[in-house]
């Protein structure tokens, strides 16, 4: 019924644009019927790879975030983020709790935190070409 | 993404409303850092009551205005947390680090 659905979104990596991210996808997961609490994790997950494109990967030019929701299986909510950044150098310790290159405007959690609140994260990123994350969330039906 | 503020005998209560990303994060920290110039408080209460939303910015900011405080000498914690600002709070496991009391969900 909701297999095959999808939305995607454009738009320049600024930060007011992080607001609206969430919110569409929290509209677009709606349909899945989640309780507060999943939509809730889900809209944060998505704060978060978002606000990673906007802070990391452009840092001398604005560039462009694309996102995709989509449902599989008519269950499972995949989100990807993905930019044409300047992708990162080394993974393993982008994914560590508190690692930040952020300055202390950022707590280095973003990753740990959709991590925790998604059932899958990927991450893949080309130094010099960009970075794209992709996590699921399976929304269990409810009777 | 609103900020209030009371203030009675060395206890500065700090009201966040809304919600709190990276967006909002420089405006509502300039603010706050402005009101501890200000009172130069020996307690400073971050109450969430009224978050409706924060993502890790929230968690960059909590952290902040403990380190604030501690170089005044005095302490910052949070009330209030519930929800979806609550669950980042402990996905992060800075209540390991500062205290968070939890408030009634749906309060907001």
């Amino acid at each position: 019924m909701n297999g095959g659905n999808y939305i995607k979104l454009e738009f320049p990596a600024r930060s007011a644009n992080e607001a609206l991210a969430r919110s569409s996808v929290a509209a677009f997961a709606s349909q899945l019927d989640p309780t507060l609490d999943e939509l809730g994790d889900i809209k944060t997950a998505v704060s978060e790879a978002v606000t990673n494109a906007i802070v990391h990967a452009y840092p001398s030019v604005l560039g462009t975030v694309w996102l995709r929701a989509r449902i599989l299986d008519g269950e499972v909510l995949e989100i990807t983020v993905r930019d044409r950044g300047k992708g990162i150098e080394d993974i393993r310790q982008a994914l560590e709790p508190l690692f930040t290159t952020g300055g202390d405007e950022r707590s280095g959690m973003g990753f740990t935190i959709m991590d925790n609140f998604m059932d899958k994260l990927r991450v893949k990123s080309v130094p010099g070409k960009g970075t794209s994350v992709t996590m699921t969330r399976r929304i269990r039906q409810k009777r | 993404m609103k900020v209030y503020s009371a203030y009675q005998d060395g206890r500065l209560t700090i009201f966040l409303q809304g919600e709190l990303d990276h967006h909002e994060i420089k405006s509502s920290v300039s603010v706050i850092e402005s009101l501890i110039e200000q009172y130069m408080p020996r307690a400073c209460i971050l109450d969430l009551r009224s978050l409706s939303f924060m993502d890790s910015s929230g968690i960059a900011l909590i952290l902040r205005l403990s380190k604030q405080l501690s170089q005044l000498g005095g302490r910052a914690w949070v009330e209030n947390a519930a929800g979806q600002p609550l669950r980042v709070i402990d996905a992060s496991g800075i209540d390991r680090l500062i205290r968070v009391t939890a408030g009634k969900e749906g309060a907001v």
